[in-house]
């Protein structure tokens, strides 16, 4: 039997976990087909003992993955039997409540064997292409429309692949050959977490991680609850109101300090949507606990312990707390505006901390392009899906602005309009930022964007929104003004919609104004200096400079004459 | 192909000049201190006293070969030209909206990197290409002279130009060109169709920026540099070394010197790709730290890996994302803020952490006793036993093994309850674990197995560390050059003449076009061709071929050698075989039933390596005299051992030193663990191999 290892051993080997998890992840996003993996970073990667607990979990693009991922192991552990968890296994499951929130993520599990015995698992999750049904939107009336539902199963027994599975998964679905090859990768990147694994208990003659995980767990634990504990011990309410699709959606959230932990309660939010935009509870649960963790304890990292103390609770059957067989398929939409209500009552707790609300969700589109129908079209006109992901302007912080164009509590990238170009018959004419649209303030809020898409010639489209903040702007805190709202239009005028599909005919395009950020604190606080740098670059007008932050018109001639010279601010 | 004998490198870093000058096979060399008003002062200066040494004049050298960090450093000190850009109307903020995502997830005070130009000097024309390359809107050039007469008033000196799809149609960047170079002839211009003609609008305009940005500093650099030693009495061609790991004509590099940044490192991997050619190694991982970062590269078949895109000036811990992408071709290298100076402290989980932070060279890590409190790697690795207090950096700076005590007790040990000793051992395995990582990162991104590598370690603090990330890595073999203090100047002398030319055209397996693809092929190759041919008249041109594939719908794609043969008689077949076959090596599978594309198309010319002389590395049998005893602590046994102390220049050919052992010379140590002896190699090399 292996000694004990030293206090540096366990140090070495918690940070060699981390870096196992994060190669983890990287290895599927460059294998990953999904736009959303590789673009977005929108998967997740993390290691567990053998009773389910998250060790150490991969920092991706994604928070909304944070908590199910720690409790999707236990589900697995459950409902496969712990006589049934074999060496070579590989399980799978896009189960929304037991997993990551929609169908459109598979999560699988490995159970990782050294010398014969189970010492832990590996776990990954990734938002596929495609799962059927009626394709990526909020159309559906439940989740059996969203696509095939895949319960928690073994996709491979001792090593051998259910080609039953498999067969079924293809039936099923658009791209089979990509969700077959993701679902291959996804086994792969645990396979590679694996055998890192056992060359370390190799290295360190371990025979199981107990040690390692009461280390992890325990130092973990203790370092939240120290934050937790210096915080006032205080409960506060917050509210936001986003605008949902009918009708306007309602956050509420009580946040309650309570010694050992946070405690955030969504009673009082709206019900059950009837379009797919509903979250379940763990979706919820993992931008509350990320907009904590981000303010009280970044550099923690998320694993059982260190995510334990911050609990979410939700009556059943709200947007919040939707329960099976709820249309889930656009659960983020919903998920990135937490934060906001959440930050709403924490800012009244611990003032000066969190930031004013911001864009909130993602700005992304998707366009359904095909051969004009209108009039003979080209013959190489073809169909083709081009979604795209963009972001408004986050919310002014305490002492800085908010962040031009910058997804926030989302990590998403953007792609390249080059590539999005490529991906098919699509023009983007516009992509720059939206001066005039970051709430004023002490600190202003970050630009939204402009955006303009067309298609190309003998083409016409649907666009498939899925934006916010149409008729709820982004908040300021404590003085500072609201962001501006989203907006939408045909070219030849026509109103569109926040949300839903949406056609375009032939030789028109989309115009968009993605929403800013809110400001923070009185506009009249701001330093000349960075209202005249705001004019100077155009992040404002100079009206709004002479209106609200009230510059002079000589001094915004000076601004004007510096521009004209070349001169840097 | 290098019939010169009498060369010159030359290697301006952060705090050195480093020149060495080689004669006939002997090398001279030398470090001054880098003079930053003038950089040519320093190299006048390291240049006549290797020629003393050397007993030349300046007049007899035959090639000099200059690397620098300067369009670096400008770069990252925004020291660069007053610049504007013209770009497409509708895309005046793509170097300011970046990826529209926050690098760090988990700090909510985040502020991103500012773009190196600021809103009001970003210009915009009409005009559109799609892509297809075809032209959807025309751009007029009266409206191009209006954009022109507003950056003539504003006083701008140089202009960077970068149009949508201009990789694909180059015809409305180069009108612009001309407009301004009609109207403006005094004014630099640069087309991103010409500095970098990739896809990916973000980091294409970024490149073209900063060249434009650094252009007019460093034409005049070097202007200034060629009339200085001319004035000296220097006759020969002066060539640049690129980020690429080649070496350029000094015109070239005043065209494009945003393929100047990263040459010193390159320089460094040229070097350890010369050592493994020497003894004929085909995988090495070379390994270079210094005071505040560590580097990693691998060093396949004797050629550094290179990479496309890189980031400079990252100006958040190093971390990915932080800094400014530039799409050139590039020594592909991991760059960890861990270096002898990189600060340690414990944090809220009671772990250990060190770096990026760097006490630097003032106050320095405690044990300079410069008022330096805080523990340092140089304390740890001073505590450990693996300096000599008396004796580092050939006794210019004292150590203070107190100061280094007490520093790791109040900082680490004190909240960790260890003793300064342990809290040194988590302060090493801390940072060696780091470094262990990121190249375990890097293989695995790269589809290699370490085990398989051999270590070439350079730089102050590599030797130190290295044979422990050997053991952490399960790497059997470390080499330590001689020469390893001036290692990127003695690159640049075995660097090739080289350039890469590479094109973003997107074609389908399904729509393979194998005339159009030897073409394009062709193109690249005699553009890149006659880059090299203006540096070199006589010798053979090689022509390497890469083509960066993916499935369909990926987003990522990989390299793809070709032979020339492939290259220019192009089947789908072999293409599909050649992606296969790496995609497998990469990532354990193919995907069955995915079309195939190519996203990428380059070609490098290159003159022919040097030839090198093969060492016989020899197992030594002699035992090496120790020159004394000292504990050293065992990082593997977790313990102090009683080690020997060996001089370098003590150790004769063919002696062996047995681990755990501390081989000094004046740059450094080299740490010999207990599990490792250490052989002396007929060229100088110490050969660090496991026991039995």
């Amino acid at each position: 039997m292996a000694q004990k290892p030293s206090n540096v051993a366990y140090q070495v080997m918690w940070n060699r976990l981390i870096s196992v998890v994060e190669e983890q992840a990287q290895a599927l996003v460059r294998t990953a087909f999904s736009t959303s993996v590789r673009e977005a970073g929108d998967l997740s990667a993390g290691v567990y003992d053998t009773q389910g607990n998250m060790l150490a979990q991969a920092v991706t693009g994604t928070p909304g993955h944070v908590n199910a991922m720690a409790d999707a192991v236990a589900h697995f552990i459950r409902r496969i039997g712990r006589q049934n968890i074999l060496e070579g296994d590989v399980y799978i499951t896009n189960d929304p409540w037991e997993a990551t929130g929609h169908l459109h993520d598979i999560t699988m599990v490995t159970p990782s064997f050294h010398k014969g015995v189970l010492v832990g698992f590996f776990a990954c999750t990734a938002h596929i292409v495609d799962i059927g049904g009626r394709g990526f939107g909020a159309d559906a009336q439940s989740v059996y429309e969203e696509g095939l539902y895949i319960p928690i199963m073994k996709f491979a027994d001792r090593g051998e692949v259910d080609k039953t599975l498999v067969r079924i998964i293809r039936g099923n679905v658009r791209e089979p050959d990509q969700l077959i090859g993701d679902i291959y990768a996804l086994a792969t990147c645990n396979e590679i977490g694996h055998r890192r694994l056992v060359d370390m208990m190799g290295e360190f003659d371990l025979d199981h991680l107990d040690g390692i995980a009461e280390f992890i767990l325990d130092n973990s634990r203790r370092a939240t609850i120290e934050r937790i504990a210096a915080l006032p011990q205080q409960t506060a309410e917050g509210e936001m109101t986003m605008d949902g699709f009918e009708k306007p959606i309602t956050l509420m959230v009580k946040v309650s300090v309570e010694g050992d932990k946070i405690v955030s309660d969504f009673t009082g939010s709206s019900g059950v949507d009837k379009k797919g935009i509903n979250c379940p509870l763990v979706y919820a649960k993992a931008y509350a606990c990320y907009a904590l963790k981000v303010a009280i304890a970044p550099e923690i990292p998320n694993n059982a312990a260190s995510l334990a103390p911050f609990e979410i609770t939700a009556p059943e059957n709200t947007i919040v707390n939707a329960l099976h067989p709820a249309p889930v398929a656009l659960r983020h939409i919903v998920g990135h505006f937490v934060p906001d209500a959440v930050y709403d009552a924490f800012d009244k707790i611990v003032p000066g901390l969190v930031p004013a609300e911001g864009a909130g969700c993602l700005c992304n589109f998707q366009v359904s392009l095909r051969p004009r129908t209108d009039a003979p079209a080209p013959a190489d006109a073809h169909r083709s899906e081009v979604l795209t992901f963009n972001s408004g302007g986050s919310g002014a912080r305490p002492e800085h602005d908010g962040l031009n164009a910058t997804a926030f509590p989302s990590g998403v990238m953007t792609m390249p309009i080059e590539a999005t170009e490529h991906a098919g018959p699509v023009i983007i004419w516009r992509k720059e930022l939206r001066p005039d649209s970051g709430g004023a303030g002490k600190t202003r809020g970050g630009l939204g964007q402009y955006m303009e898409v067309g298609a190309q010639e003998g083409h016409e489209f649907d666009i498939q929104a899925m934006f916010d903040r149409g008729a709820h702007p982004a908040r300021g805190r404590r003085g500072g003004q609201n962001g501006a709202h989203t907006t939408i239009m045909r070219s030849d005028g026509a109103a569109m919609h926040v949300k839903g599909k949406q056609f375009v005919p032939h030789g028109e395009r989309v115009i968009m104004a993605f929403p800013g950020g809110a400001g923070y604190g009185e506009p009249s606080e701001r330093p000349m200096e960075l209202v005249k740098r705001d004019l100077a670059r155009g992040y404002i007008s100079a009206e709004t400079a002479a209106k609200v932050y009230g510059l002079s018109a000589s001094e915004i001639a000076g601004v004007e004459a510096a521009i004209a010279k070349g001169d840097p601010s | 192909m290098k019939s010169s004998s009498i060369r010159l490198g030359v290697d301006i870093g952060g705090t050195f000049t480093d020149v060495v000058l080689e004669k006939h096979g002997k090398s001279f060399s030398t470090k001054v201190l880098t003079t930053y008003t003038a950089p040519e002062n320093a190299i006048i200066d390291g240049m006549h006293q290797v020629c003393a040494k050397a007993g030349i004049a300046p007049g007899e050298i035959e090639q000099i070969i200059h690397g620098t960090t300067l369009a670096t450093n400008a770069l990252i000190e925004r020291r660069g030209a007053k610049t504007a850009m013209i770009t497409t109307q509708g895309f005046r903020d793509v170097i300011e909206m970046r990826t529209e995502s926050r690098f760090e997830q988990y700090d909510l005070n985040l502020n991103l990197p500012e773009p190196l130009l600021p809103r009001q000097m970003r210009f915009t024309v009409p005009g559109r290409v799609n892509a297809k390359g075809e032209i959807l809107v025309d751009l007029d050039r009266t409206e191009v002279e209006a954009v022109v007469y507003k950056i003539a008033q504003a006083g701008f000196e140089s202009v960077a130009v970068g149009l949508i799809h201009s990789y694909l149609n180059p015809t409305h960047e180069e009108l612009v060109r001309d407009v301004l170079e009609e109207k403006l002839p005094d004014v630099s211009v640069s087309i991103s169709s010409e500095v970098s003609p990739q896809m990916r609008e973000y980091e294409r305009f970024n490149t073209v920026v900063a060249n434009a940005y650094i252009k007019p500093l460093m034409a005049s650099y070097l202007g200034r540099l060629e009339d200085r030693l001319r004035e000296k009495g220097v006759t020969c061609r002066i060539f640049l070394m690129h980020s690429g790991g080649g070496i350029i004509s000094i015109q070239n590099a005043a065209d494009f010197p945003v393929r100047l940044v990263e040459s010193g490192p390159a320089g460094g991997a040229v070097f350890a790709a010369n050592v493994a050619a020497r003894y004929g190694l085909d995988k090495v991982l070379s390994f270079d730290m210094g005071g505040t970062t560590a580097k990693i590269c691998l060093i396949k078949n004797q050629t550094p890996k290179t990479a496309r895109v890189f980031e400079v000036a990252r100006t958040y811990r190093f971390k990915k994302g932080s800094g400014m992408p530039i799409s050139i071709p590039v020594i592909d290298m991991v760059e960890i803020g861990a270096g002898g100076g990189s600060l340690a402290h414990v944090d809220a989980m009671r772990q250990i952490r060190v770096g990026p932070e760097s006490a630097g060279s003032e106050p320095g890590p405690a044990c300079y006793g410069r008022g330096g409190e805080r523990p340092g790697v140089t304390d740890a690795d001073l505590v450990l036993g693996k300096l000599d207090p008396e004796s580092f950096a050939g006794g210019s700076i004292k150590l203070h093994p107190d100061n280094a005590q007490e520093a790791l007790a109040n900082h680490i040990g004190r909240t960790l309850d260890m003793e300064a000793s342990e809290a040194a051992f988590g302060v090493a395995e801390v940072v060696d674990e780091n470094m262990a990582n990121a190249a375990r990162v890097h293989a695995v991104e790269n589809g290699e197995d370490l085990s398989e590598y051999t270590m070439i370690a350079f730089g102050g603090a590599a030797p130190l560390h290295a044979g422990r990330l050997c053991e952490k890595l399960g790497v059997e073999r470390l080499l330590v050059p001689p020469g390893a203090g001036v290692g990127s100047a003695i690159g640049f002398l075995r660097a090739p003449f080289s350039f890469e030319a590479n094109r973003s055209v997107y074609m389908k397996l399904s729509d393979f076009d194998g005339r159009k693809i030897k073409s394009l092929l062709s193109v690249l190759k005699t553009e890149a061709t006659s880059f090299v041919r203006t540096c070199d008249e006589i010798s053979p041109i090689l022509s390497e071929f890469k083509v960066y594939m993916r499935y369909s719908g990926q987003g990522w794609e990989i390299p793809i050698d070709l032979t020339e043969e492939q290259a220019m008689n192009p089947d789908a077949a072999t293409f599909e075989a050649r992606f296969e076959e790496d995609y497998t090596k990469l990532f354990g599978r193919p995907v069955e039933g995915m079309d195939i594309e190519i996203t990428v198309w380059s070609v490098n010319a290159t003159t022919p390596p040097e030839k090198v002389a093969g060492v016989n590395a020899i197992d030594g049998e002699a035992a090496a005299k120790a020159a004394g005893q000292r504990p050293l602590f065992d990082a593997a046994m977790a313990q102090y051992l009683d080690a020997d102390i060996v001089n370098r220049f003590d150790m004769s050919s063919g002696e062996r030193a047995t681990g755990p052992v501390a081989i000094v010379e004046d740059e450094t140590t080299i740490i010999v663990p207990a599990s490792r002896d250490a052989i002396r190699q007929p060229d100088g090399c110490i050969d660090v191999v496991m026991k039995g």
